[in-house]
């Protein structure tokens, strides 16, 4: 046991990790975050720590998610701040002999600006990091989410210190509600309020819920606080429990998060290693713990009636709420649930003041949002940005623009229950209330980028059979309205639309989403609302035309092979399950056509383009007024 | 707390319930702790025995028919016996718009592994996974919980056969 037993103490601890740090006259952090690991960060960490390993002068740590994720493996040595990328395990050496021991730097390993061509050293200089502002994410990539003596160093725990010795729990909720931190879960009640009103309820116990069930696809904000900073998320969970005096915490976490599970119950047993957690918590008399608890798969249990039910061991199915959680949450006592990025934002709150938050954002919604900014941007990975900035400025300043340079189509924020906002709608300042006023919402925070290759049908077409599969079945608008809405959208991608399915999907879209139980039911039909919304005309396009613009969908696009590029090597006839690739003789090979493709036998499976080494096969939209080649029967039947 | 029973006296019968009592014990008698309970059997054997969630039935004192309602509804339970590889293919929004669809279809098409179900050979089982955050390196496919990012339908098939060699390989050797 090491037991800090008073705020005194703890600040000593702070100073004492402080210096501890200081020691090291330079640091080489490797991100661990889940793209990095997944493209051979942990090797790279490996070939660094055997040339490293126990040397005095150098401090190495794997950190959490550095953001940069289209770039990773990444590193960064400071105090230089050089900023290295795509990193292979035989880098290390190069940049322990050039970087490190001769303060060079290895350009080859340097970000290349695309437009310029100008490499790029510092990481505060890319363009990517240059309009955050990091909040939350903060520590990421300058902390070992490992070692809690790390978070000391930086201050951490200074919140908790403070709340405890010279704030009432009273004065901590009215700076929560001063501050006005709105629930970064996607729903953004304000925090303040929420803990307002589980203090005045009546009961004996009263509970911290942190919901860690990051479900939405395409989003990891969550994952990558856990991961990079837990300690933040522990914290901010303790103040929770001393403002509405909660007895125990507990966090949902996914189960699909492994690295997660790792680093977040390693933080808490240094907590309580510390004392930080427990009994008489930092000699104030307080006492609180917090417990680790999984998801099973289920995109509902991030509704929080239904997450409550789940950590109870039963099904999630969300209930009515007319009693809210506040006063009948889980085992039916009074509980304050917030999310992770809500959570890792209130001992800042508390450290700085409500008025330093107010001062970042907009007047709705202050202070910043993590987003995951994925799809067809150049810069893929985690940002976090002072609320109200434009979307334009977020997927072309950060993001880079869109891949390949092609044509922007759409951005779908706040994931499966959010809605896909077109070009006219990219100056939209990004906050909670000018999101939802365009029809989409905030969400947890996942910014899916689309490009002129999508096709908007089949995308709210995949987030209606997504929510299909997830929604629990309580209530009938979502079990049986989305079932429906999916037919017909289904029928639109085939071919078999009619016009009277556009108006019919958004009768039916808009009743569900007035009539259904929770946020789930409520929010489905955002997708299908916002695509009819703004692109109207693509459907139409599918149904009178049927013509798929963005060429995705199967019924009404056909593969074709280009004379000019093609060399004839034969890989496609190869590798088609369908023998659909054929060598073409005679006439036609006289003017420089190989091979050819028989429409009729074809059956888009996309094998010939992704093996085609020059690119010679391309996809191309049904012209108006040309029918689609039919299939012969006999030929189906062989292929099934 | 009501939510916790006085758990009943009893001793396991065979090795799967000493193995179940060896796991779930601890939570004798606690019914919130049932899903962390079936958890902990999946990820012993990769699967849900029945004879296993009986035994944990009666040790957490839960009616059966609780049992099988939350494995039904949780995606990460299987009620049938797994492949000896898993593979889970991200489905998420990024993977999708990147073509993970037409690499599901190549699983089953090419190698026999149906999305959602267990190649015939028993070595495969495909899974569906709404998005493992790693969107940058998408489309993402998990075997065996280690992260493949920019997967194609000939990488995928790649590493299907690998497998396979190394299975028969090892079937030649036993």
């Amino acid at each position: 046991m090491r037991r800090i037993a008073s705020v005194e103490n703890l600040k000593v601890m702070q100073e004492r990790c402080r210096k501890e740090l200081e020691k090291y006259p330079m640091v080489i952090s490797i991100c661990h975050g889940m793209a990095c690991r997944a493209t051979g960060a942990v090797e790279v960490a490996n070939a660094f720590e055997k040339i490293v390993g126990g040397s005095s002068d150098i401090r190495f740590i794997r950190s959490g998610c550095q953001g940069f994720c289209e770039r990773g493996p990444l590193s960064v040595v400071r105090p230089a701040n050089v900023f290295y990328q795509m990193l292979k395990p035989k880098d290390a050496s190069e940049i322990m002999q050039k970087t490190v021991n001769k303060g060079e730097i290895v350009e080859r390993l340097l970000y290349t600006h695309p437009a310029t061509g100008d490499k790029v050293g510092k990481e505060q200089e890319l363009e990517f990091y240059a309009k955050q502002y990091r909040i939350v994410l903060e520590l990421n990539g300058h902390i070992d989410p490992f070692r809690i003596e790390d978070y000391f160093a930086y201050g951490g725990y200074s919140a908790l210190g403070k709340a405890l010795s010279e704030m009432e729990p009273e004065q901590v909720i009215e700076e929560m509600i001063e501050a006005n931190l709105r629930g970064r879960g996607g729903a953004g009640y304000p925090a303040g309020w929420k803990w307002k009103s589980c203090r005045e309820a009546p009961g004996e116990h009263r509970h911290i819920i942190c919901n860690a069930d990051e479900g939405d696809p395409g989003a990891f904000m969550d994952q990558a606080i856990l991961e990079g900073n837990p300690h933040s998320v522990i914290e901010g969970m303790i103040i929770g429990a001393f403002a509405v005096g909660g007895t125990d915490g507990y966090i949902y976490i996914r189960h699909e998060y492994p690295y997660a599970v790792k680093t977040f119950s390693n933080a808490l047993e240094q907590a309580r290693d510390y004392g930080l957690l427990g009994e008489n918590i930092l000699g104030s008399g307080f006492d609180f713990d917090i417990h680790l608890c999984f998801g099973a798969g289920a995109f509902v249990c991030g509704e929080s009636s239904a997450l409550m039910r789940s950590l109870q061991g039963q099904v999630g199915e969300p209930r009515d709420k007319f009693i809210h959680a506040t006063e009948q949450g889980y085992r039916d006592e009074p509980t304050a649930l917030n999310n992770v990025e809500t959570w890792a934002n209130v001992p800042h709150i508390i450290n700085k003041g409500a008025k330093w938050f107010r001062g970042i954002g907009t007047k709705g919604s202050p202070g910043t949002k993590v987003f995951s900014l994925v799809g067809k941007v150049k810069n893929t990975g985690l940002i976090e940005v002072p609320m109200g900035m434009t979307l334009r400025e977020i997927i072309y300043d950060i993001g880079g623009g869109i891949k390949e340079d092609k044509m922007f189509k759409a951005v779908q924020t706040g994931g499966p229950s959010g809605g896909m906002l077109p070009e006219s709608k990219l100056d939209l300042p990004v906050d909670f209330d000018e999101l939802t006023e365009a029809g989409s919402m905030m969400g947890s925070g996942g910014m899916i980028v689309m490009d002129e290759d999508t096709c908007v049908v089949d995308v709210a077409k995949y987030f209606i059979d997504f929510l299909i599969e997830e929604s629990c079945g309580k209530c009938v608008p979502c079990r049986e309205g989305l079932r429906q809405m999916s037919k017909m959208l289904h029928r639109i991608t085939d071919g078999q639309g009619k016009l009277k399915d556009i108006d019919d999907l958004e009768q039916l879209g808009k009743t569900v989403a007035a009539t259904a139980l929770c946020g789930l039911g409520k929010s489905a039909p955002n997708p299908v609302l916002s695509s009819i919304r703004y692109f109207r005309d693509e459907y139409v396009a599918h149904i009178v035309e049927r013509r798929c613009p963005g060429g995705i969908c199967k019924a009404m696009i056909s593969y074709h092979i280009v004379p000019e590029s093609c060399t004839g090597c034969g890989t496609c006839a190869k590798v088609c399950p369908y023998d659909a690739i054929h060598t073409v003789r005679g006439q036609k090979r006289k003017d420089g056509l190989l091979h050819e493709i028989d429409l009729a036998a074809c059956e888009k499976c996309g094998a010939c383009i992704e093996i085609c080494p020059e690119d010679a096969i391309i996809k191309k939209c049904r012209e108006v007024g040309v029918p689609t080649p039919e299939k012969s029967p006999a030929k189906r039947e062989s292929v099934a | 707390m009501d939510n916790v029973s006085q758990p009943r006296e009893m001793s396991p019968a065979n090795e799967t319930e000493q193995v179940v009592e060896e796991l779930v014990g601890q939570w004798a008698g606690d019914r919130e702790k049932l899903i962390t309970a079936m958890l902990a059997i999946q990820d012993k054997f990769n699967w849900l025995p029945p004879d296993a969630l009986d035994y944990m039935a009666r040790r957490l004192n839960v009616p059966k028919a609780q049992v099988y309602h939350i494995g039904t509804f949780y995606k990460v339970f299987s009620l049938v016996p797994r492949g000896k590889h898993m593979l889970h293919l991200c489905m998420g929004t990024a993977c999708h718009v990147r073509g993970a669809p037409l690499i599901a279809d190549a699983l089953e098409r090419e190698h026999g592994i149906p999305m959602g179900g267990t190649s015939k050979d028993g070595l495969f089982t495909l899974e569906r996974v709404n998005c493992v955050g790693a969107c940058a390196i998408g489309p993402v496919l998990l075997v065996d919980g280690k992260y493949y990012g920019g997967m194609t339908q000939n990488r995928a098939g790649a590493i299907i056969k690998r497998l396979r060699r190394q299975a028969k390989k090892e079937e030649h050797h036993a």
